[in-house]
């Protein structure tokens, strides 16, 4: 019964949670009013805006899900320290690529968010997805062994977002 | 001492988006040169964002935290135009330098 109406009040509560932060961090402020005010702004936001999102998406593991944002941000540290040696480098020396990457992630969020670390992390800019969403095109910067870069991507990226990720 | 990790921080942003910006200079191609904006967005924005963070912690009274704001929608949002950017490259068919590896037919 409790679980039901939780669920009523908070279809989404990680989507919650972040405008609750989003809000007191746009005010900058910890003040008990902000509190308060962010947290009604946070649950009826989603409420109002559930029919946009088209399926609901549930997180099914947080702690893998922040676990990973922290093995982005080490990997976007070390790929930009690469890159700008690979820019400051002579230009025909690189050898830039496209490659496809077959997807084993099937739910569109987690496919953005594979596209978007795969940019994020330097060297490397997803370009496009096929239609079927089975196939995603990246370009690398330079690329010695693109059959390696896909391995690394699909084993480091791929495999925590196919957990954390279950559409519902 | 804090302000030689600022003035640290800060310089190291600048250097990152300078380098950057180099790479947007002269990087040969539209989709080798989509990489340099990447990096600029990335750490170099994200250091100069954490002596922002720093600076106004540490000399006024509250906790300055909104610069992290800044951070996420930059990640959000970087990616995003990138790969719009390279997907219309790719629809009007942009050159690209001879020797770019494909594993199209």
């Amino acid at each position: 019964m409790f679980n039901i109406t939780l669920n009523k009040i908070l279809p989404n509560p990680i989507l919650s949670l972040i405008l609750w932060i989003i809000w007191l961090l746009l005010n900058n402020t910890v003040a008990a009013g902000h509190i308060v005010l962010g947290l009604i702004f946070a649950i009826l936001i989603p409420m109002w805006t559930a029919s946009f999102r088209p399926e609901n998406v549930r997180v099914k593991a947080p702690l893998t899900l922040f676990k990973y944002f922290g093995i982005v941000l080490w990997d976007i540290v070390i790929a930009n320290l690469m890159v700008a040696k690979l820019i400051m480098g002579r230009n025909d020396k690189l050898m830039p690529a496209f490659f496809r990457i077959e997807l084993d992630i099937q739910t569109p969020l987690g496919i953005s968010f594979l596209a978007n670390t795969i940019s994020l992390t330097p060297g490397t800019v997803s370009c496009d997805l096929t239609k079927d969403r089975r196939y995603l095109l990246v370009h690398a910067l330079h690329a010695e062994d693109s059959s390696e870069i896909i391995k690394q991507i699909k084993q480091r990226y791929e495999t925590p977002l196919i957990k954390v990720f279950a559409s519902c | 001492m804090l302000d030689w990790i600022l003035a640290g921080l800060v310089l190291l942003g600048a250097v990152f988006t300078l380098i950057g910006s180099i790479g947007l200079y002269k990087l040969p191609d539209f989709y080798m040169r989509l990489h340099g904006p990447t990096k600029a967005t990335t750490l170099g924005v994200g250091s100069i964002l954490m002596a922002s963070v720093l600076y106004f912690s540490f000399t006024t009274e509250s906790v300055s935290l909104h610069e992290i704001l800044v951070t996420l929608f930059l990640f959000i949002t970087a990616p995003v135009s990138a790969h719009l950017m390279a997907k219309s490259a790719l629809h009007i068919k942009i050159r690209q330098v001879e020797h770019t590896q494909s594993d199209q037919e």
